[in-house]
């Protein structure tokens, strides 16, 4: 059955923002569904908000519409383009969810778009709890015993029915949201309370606990025909109550027999044909009692999801790929295998290897946060690894991690005593393996680790295995190969090995490399050698055949970004997917080495060759040798990246790795605070006072001299880890202590004036070594402090003129001649008066390229790969890669603004006490995903921007205002705005007095601190969770991260995240949102997809 | 500590590991089997008699041994190649672990070995003799003693693995057909299927004469899978031959495949590496339908797919193929459009596999029912 011909084209929705729960894992499923849907020759309709995906960019897609994934703004794209299908099942929960509005509210009926892939009815079977129960019952499965509920009252009556502990699971919520475990009444109303709201439909369901219970995942897919398969089995390593996307993870399942695992692939089969997703892949979760293997289905998702991606990496059978291809008609034998070439799509994947996940928290960013792990999923990211067996694919990942106590070590003595070790270890947390292993070291017993996790005993030995290795290595006389071999076989590092051994990495590495020990590299083929691959994924092992073949064309090799973390996430992935398109065009063999499984970059189809590996110097030297012996290498990326990559330069440099493009040398010019201070000079251009602190005194010291407020930070960090603004001495005093204290600094911190009312400004650049390209030039919206990452930004700039252009233009050209860049440069700039701060530049990609790129229509990481390898601005505007004249700094007044928006995670988190996290921006960056809206004027652009990032600014109803003294005079004019388009002003005594001896009428309400009224006047926090308010402005007083006078509007803050109520946290913010509102107000706004704009940015 | 030991193949290509279950030397033809689950049933299944079974997943024994899973009465492989074996057993229904089981069955093994090199190696020279020692350590000379041995094509071994006395399998529930399943090497998972479907099974030694089978009265007639080159199955092809001449229902699995290809004068042919693992893609030809399979093969029927072929007993076409290679993966004989007889070279039974196939059985039960 070929592909159906009675389509044309085809509306994709995305997932838009990175969100917990919801990352790049859609930008990987929506980017192949796109390529296959173009390759088939459907007209395709793109919906993403989310402007650092791949998927959106242009070439992706025939209109690609940058727009917020809301039923109004979809609905306005259905109505211009008249897609005849609608393929929803790609783009995560968001997509799914909105594509159920559109039909709930009747548009895809009165334009006639039939939704493929699953059918509404599918989707409504298998999320809603209560039907997906009575399917699995059909089955003669089980599910957990659990009540429906609606209202708090049958929460509490299901509680008495069920018995404590409960889990709570709210519908239609993505990555948890809402779902918790509770231990007794309160923990229920709390948990359940947040659930029901958090439930589109207000349901929760209220089910008995499995927690320890053994879990597994099954990735199904099936065709028009009912041809159904099983890509992958994943087990869980840590036992049910963890969410899946929290937990350690490995493919394929370890422990089960097969007739377990037959009942289980029968179940799944039977689950995904009574739910009725006819075509396309979903989930389906499983718990099993370790004790008599009773076995209960959990859940499904009727789509691609997090695991799908993973399971598409873990096994090469690309998931989502094959789903758009099954919902435009094709069955699953007439799709070819893409690793084998010569089989068909319609087989399971055997694996002859070992894959394991590890997730990446952020509690760092949140220290009030409770890190417990439960349920609800808190993780930002996740590292994957390859192995030929669990030791070396478990080691691997946690390396891959990049977070020094995630891996095991046997570094000093054990501790001496082993119960606070096995009372930690009872408690999922980040790092927990850690925990154990260091309990295993104290001399715990399986049994102890088992009773106290639950973790399979299988696991467990497999860490005792690795603890005996490293006994083994630290008793040697010495490193003879077998000991070597052995510990390697059990996925050691250099570095771990010279801990045990008292030597140095480097040390080791030169040992083990003499005696020609290094690894091999397999390959990822589906079938486990049964046939011949044709697709290089290769991992390292170290075993003894190796599969790199042999190759004549130049290499390039791409090193990626880990991860995903807060402050590096897919817009480094983006860049890095850019260099490797634009060097394969270029002619290179382009090289990938990652080990993020949610990202484009490791797809397969990405580049010539994939190294799915972890990013640490060893592990990249290697593949460096490896790919040397296999034939030229033109030099190795690493400044598309971000952090991860760059940190390594200078180690592969010194190791005789040619690094392309800026050289380390370079960066650490930019990055050293003493030598970039010279280049300032040299080029006359001004910055801040600042000093470089070795100690508190010195940073005591210069504070002083320089004068506050004064930024604080350690130096090489991205996203502003541990980055203050400090007001005075006593807090310049806690903030050290909080950057680890001590007499002398282990890294040197930096301290800078602190610009207050500046306008800040963010540069995206390209230079050649004789021409500078500036890429973008993005002026905040939040003033100078914000975190740029974090702080909203319109390009072009919306109130510099041409002088200050031109000034920016020079100052970046001088910095990056001055530092002697060969590729990307982000310069970040203060304009405080008339001056022009240079206050950092980094020589790298930063997270605004795929921004800039896509809202001046102009592929700055291709161009920045080529200018690495050696071609000239001038050359590639000859070949028209870049314009033929102009940049981004000479825009024509016919560009359309965009604006691009940061997306919080605040929601995802709970204090111990179970109140929320603080809600103000800083220094430090906190966003996890951005948004962008483009349109004609600065207010309709951010209108969109709020939108799409779930904010959505109100057209009427009633406004909190509560500024600091400090921002009062700059409130006065927006809200009297705000008054005059008819919205209820409400204000705290002293902000309403301001108000109303400026001619606005203000409503005074009481603090928080002040109880409710002697009438039963409510508070602000009070009407904030009655939800009686449609936007709340709130600026902090001070920003810093201690201090009382704070709590009232932390209050405020929490209670308006708990509601989403839309939150302006500074007046700039406000300001920008005033435009909105009457951008909103004075009339429809249309939609116009990237493809419309180009013509107005080029000016033709 | 761990013994070394020596895998060397008629190539003269060698694997030194570690020693895994037994000690001692053993030989047999290397194959490859991909399955991630069901190392047990494979040990058990007599299809891999004299083989030498290599795994290609890398961690086996993690679930221990159980008293349920045995496809025969004892393990069946010539010799085992594993790259991780488990320390602990973990599973609620194991009762020793599989180490043990190999030692006490005394099969000999090797384990920390490059698997995938290996697997690699057979897939492009195919399947071949070897040889694994824990005595003798030096390649040369245990080369020697592997070109020694007989290679598989020529093997007659039905009569290695069949049952010496007729047992029954009573029928669950119902009785409603009585079958003759002829053991080449039939695995308990089989009649069990027959069983739940209200047939009583006869399983018969491979050697049972056309006598003793019309004897039982039978419903249907059942060749199992088995061990062995099919050009040297004489006895059984015979049989069959007479059998159907007799208008006997007939059903036959992977070795009865071959046997039923071969009485209709179809020939058969040894595939370079075989087919061995539980997600091997077969399309149903008259349903389009597509269905994964367990497979445990190393010879094939040759028969044509573009059309049916007469023979003296009707007509026989290609029902089934595998997607992978377009082997031949079933026959169907039919009569005025009526099917006679029918049998796949996979195993519907499935221990270890998905259970895709078993509407095979139900199929069987339609053609004595003569509704097929």
């Amino acid at each position: 059955m070929p592909r159906r011909t009675d389509i044309e084209s085809v509306l994709v929705i995305g997932s838009g923002p990175i969100v917990i729960g919801q990352a790049c894992e859609f930008d990987y499923s929506g980017t192949q569904a796109c390529r296959v849907l173009r390759e088939e020759g459907f007209r395709v309709v793109l919906v993403n908000s989310n402007p650092a995906t791949i998927m959106t960019d242009p070439e992706f897609a025939d209109a690609t519409y940058v727009e917020p994934i809301t039923p109004e703004y979809v609905e306005k794209v259905i109505e211009k383009e008249r897609p005849n299908a609608l393929l929803a099942t790609l783009g995560g929960q968001t997509a799914l969810n909105a594509a159920i509005a559109l039909h709930e509210n009747g548009v895809l009926e009165k334009y006639g778009v039939e939704l493929i892939g699953a059918s509404v009815d599918a989707i409504q079977r298998g999320e809603n709890r209560e039907s997906f129960k009575h399917i699995v019952e059909k089955l003669g499965a089980e599910t957990a015993r659990s009540v429906i509920c609606h209202t708090l009252d049958d929460v509490m009556g299901a509680a008495d029915q069920l018995g404590y502990p409960l889990v709570v699971r709210p519908s239609f919520t993505m990555g948890g949201v809402g779902s918790g475990m509770a231990y007794d009444e309160a923990d229920l109303r709390r948990i359940a309370g947040a659930g029901l709201h958090a439930s589109p439909t207000t349901e929760v369901l209220i089910e008995e606990s499995i927690l320890g219970w053994k879990e597994y995942e099954l990735e199904v897919m099936r065709d028009k025909a009912d041809n159904v398969v099983i890509i992958c089995s994943i087990e869980n390593v840590d036992p049910m109550g963890v969410h899946t996307g929290d937990s350690v993870t490995v493919a394929p399942a370890m422990t089960l027999t097969d007739r377990e695992y037959q009942v289980m692939r029968d179940l799944a089969i039977g689950i995904i044909r009574e739910v009725g997703v006819d075509t396309g892949g979903c989930n389906i979760q499983f718990a099993v009692d370790p004790a008599d293997g009773r076995l209960i289905v959990i859940e499904m998702n009727p789509r691609v999801s997090r695991s799908s991606a993973l399971a598409s990496k873990a096994t090469g059978f690309p998931i989502a790929k094959i789903a758009a291809k099954v919902a435009i008609g094709y069955t699953l034998d007439e799709i070819p295998n893409d690793i084998t070439k010569q089989t068909p799509a319609s087989f399971e994947p055997t694996l002859d290897y070992v894959v394991v996940k590890v997730p990446r928290f952020a509690f760092e960013k949140f220290p009030a946060a409770d890190a417990t792990l439960t349920t609800h999923m808190k993780s930002v990211g996740e590292a994957m690894a390859i192995g030929r067996n669990y030791t070396e694919a478990l080691q691997k990942a946690l390396r891959s991690l990049e977070k020094p106590e995630a891996r095991f070590s046997w570094k000093g003595s054990p501790a001496s005593e082993l119960e606070p070790l096995l009372e930690a270890i009872k408690t999922p947390h980040d790092g927990r393996l850690r925990t154990i292993m260091d309990a295993i070291r104290a001399g715990a017993t399986p049994e102890q680790i088992f009773d106290a996790t639950k973790i399979d005993p299988w696991f467990v030995d497999q860490l005792y295995l690795i603890h005996e290795t490293a006994l083994q290595v630290s008793a040697a006389p010495r490193l003879t190969p077998d000991i070597i071999k052995l510990a390697k076989r059990h996925g050691f590092s250099d570095l771990q090995l010279a801990e045990i051994r008292g030597l140095t990495e480097d040390v080791v590495r030169g040992v083990r490399q003499a005696l020609g020990i290094r690894p091999v590299y397999k390959t990822v083929d589906t079938c486990a050698a049964e046939f011949k691959a044709e697709t290089p994924y290769h991992y390292s092992s170290y075993d003894e055949e190796t599969e790199v073949a042999p190759r004549e064309t130049p290499a390039v090799l791409i090193l990626g970004s880990g991860p995903n973390r807060i402050g590096q996430g897919i817009e480094f992935d983006y860049s890095c997917v850019h260099a490797s398109m634009a060097l394969r065009e270029a002619g290179y063999c382009t090289v990938m080495v990652n080990c993020n499984p949610e990202t484009v970059s490791t797809d397969y189809d990405t580049s010539d060759r994939l190294y799915f590996e972890p990013l640490t110097c060893e592990d990249v030297l290697e593949i460096v040798y490896a790919e040397m012996q296999a034939g030229p290498v033109a030099g190795v990326i690493v400044q598309l990246g971000g952090q991860t990559p760059l940190g390594l330069a200078q180690r592969l440099a010194d190791a005789g790795v040619p690094i392309v493009g800026t050289p380390p040398e370079a960066i650490h010019l930019a990055e050293e605070r003493g030598a970039f201070g010279k280049v300032l000079a040299a080029a006359q251009l001004p910055a801040p006072k600042h000093g470089t602190a070795l100690s508190a005194e010195e940073a005591h010291v210069i504070a002083e001299e320089i004068g506050f407020p004064v930024l604080v930070r350690p130096s090489y960090v991205l996203g502003g880890r541990g980055m203050e603004i400090v007001y005075s001495t006593a807090e310049l005093s806690a903030a050290l202590e909080r950057l680890g204290g001590g007499e002398a600094f282990e890294h040197p911190v930096l301290i800078d004036r602190f610009l207050d009312d500046a306008v800040e400004i963010d540069v995206d650049g390209l230079y050649d070594g004789n021409e500078l390209f500036l890429g973008g030039v993005m002026e905040h919206i939040e003033e100078a402090g914000v975190h740029s990452g974090d702080s909203s930004c319109a390009l072009p700039p919306i109130t510099l003129g041409n002088a200050d252009v031109e000034n920016i233009r020079r100052s970046t050209e001088a910095i990056a001649r001055g530092v002697g860049v060969r590729g990307l440069l982000n310069v970040q700039y203060a304009l405080a008066g008339d001056v022009l701060y240079v206050l950092e530049a980094n020589p790298r990609a930063s997270r605004t390229v795929p921004f800039v790129s896509k809202a001046t229509a102009t592929p700055l990481a291709k161009a920045a790969a080529r200018v690495m390898l050696g071609a000239t601005i001038s050359e590639l505007r000859a070949e028209g890669m870049l314009p033929a004249v102009g940049d981004g700094g000479t825009l024509p007044t016919s560009t359309p603004i965009a604006v691009k928006e940061a997306v919080m995670p605040f929601n995802r988190f709970r204090t111990i006490d179970g109140a929320s996290v603080d809600t103000v921006l800083g220094p430090e960056m906190k966003s996890t995903g951005e948004v962008m809206g483009i349109d004609d004027t600065f207010g309709t652009a951010f209108a969109k921007s709020q939108a799409g990032a779930s904010q959505p600014l109100p057209g009427s109803g009633k406004v909190f205002v509560s500024v600091a003294n400090r921002d009062k005079r700059h409130m006065i004019f927006p809200v009297k705005r705000l008054a005059d388009l008819g919205f209820q002003i409400y204000a705290t005594e002293g902000t309403a007095d301001v108000l109303r001896r400026n001619g606005v009428e203000a409503v005074t309400v009481r603090k928080s601190s002040q109880g409710p009224g002697p009438n039963g006047e409510p508070t602000i926090v009070q009407m904030v969770q009655d939800g009686e308010l449609n936007l709340i402005v709130n600026t902090p007083i001070g920003i810093t991260q201690g201090g009382s006078p704070r709590l009232d509007g932390y209050e405020i803050r929490s209670a308006a995240v708990a509601r989403n109520i839309p939150c302006i946290t500074t007046v700039q913010g406000l300001a920008a949102a005033v435009q909105g509102i009457e951008a909103q107000r004075a009339g429809d706004i249309g939609v116009r997809s990237l493809q419309d704009w180009v013509p107005r940015i080029r000016g033709v | 500590m761990s013994q070394p030991a020596l895998l060397v193949l008629e190539d003269g290509r060698s694997f030194a590991g570690t020693s895994y279950g037994a000690t001692g030397e053993t030989y047999g033809e290397a194959v490859f089997t991909t399955g991630m689950t069901g190392y047990q049933e494979t040990l058990t299944d007599p299809s891999y008699h004299r083989q030498i079974v290599t795994q290609t997943a890398p961690h086996i024994g993690n679930t221990g041994v159980n008293d349920e899973d045995d496809e025969s009465q004892k393990i069946w492989v010539a010799g085992y190649v594993v790259r991780d074996p488990a320390r602990v057993s973990s599973n609620w229904r194991a009762t020793r672990s599989l180490d043990d089981q190999l030692k006490s069955q005394g099969i000999v093994g090797i384990s920390g070995i490059d698997t995938r090199a290996l697997t690699r190696h057979l897939r492009e020279r195919g399947a071949m003799r070897a040889g694994i020692s824990t005595e003798l350590l030096d390649p040369a000379a245990l080369l020697e003693k592997v070109l020694q041995q007989a290679p598989m094509v020529g093997a007659d071994l039905a009569d290695e693995v069949t049952t010496a006395e007729t047992y029954v399998v009573p029928a669950i529930g119902e009785r409603k057909f009585t079958v003759v399943a002829l053991d080449l090497g039939i695995k308990s998972m089989t009649p069990k299927r027959m069983a739940e479907r209200g047939i009583e099974v006869h399983v018969l030694p491979a050697t049972a004469s056309l006598e003793e089978v019309l004897a039982v009265n039978p419903d249907g007639i059942f060749m199992s899978n088995g061990p062995g080159d099919p050009e040297t199955t004489e006895h059984p092809t015979t049989l069959l031959k007479e059998l159907l001449q007799r208008g006997k229902p007939y059903f036959g699995i992977c070795f009865g495949n071959q046997v039923f290809g071969r009485a209709l004068g179809l020939g058969t042919f040894k595939l370079k590496y075989g087919h061995r693992g539980i997600n091997q893609p077969v399309l149903d030809r008259a349903t389009g339908k597509v269905e994964i399979t367990a497979q445990n093969h190393g010879f094939a029927v040759d028969a044509p797919l573009d059309g049916p072929v007469e023979t003296p007993y009707g007509t026989v076409e290609v029902s089934h193929v595998s997607l992978n290679d377009n082997v031949v993966e079933g026959l169907r004989l039919t009569k005025d459009g009526k099917v006679l007889a029918f049998s796949v070279q996979y195993h519907p039974e499935a221990a270890a596999g998905p259970h895709d196939s078993a509407y095979l059985f139900d199929r069987f039960v339609e053609l004595m029912e003569g509704r097929a």
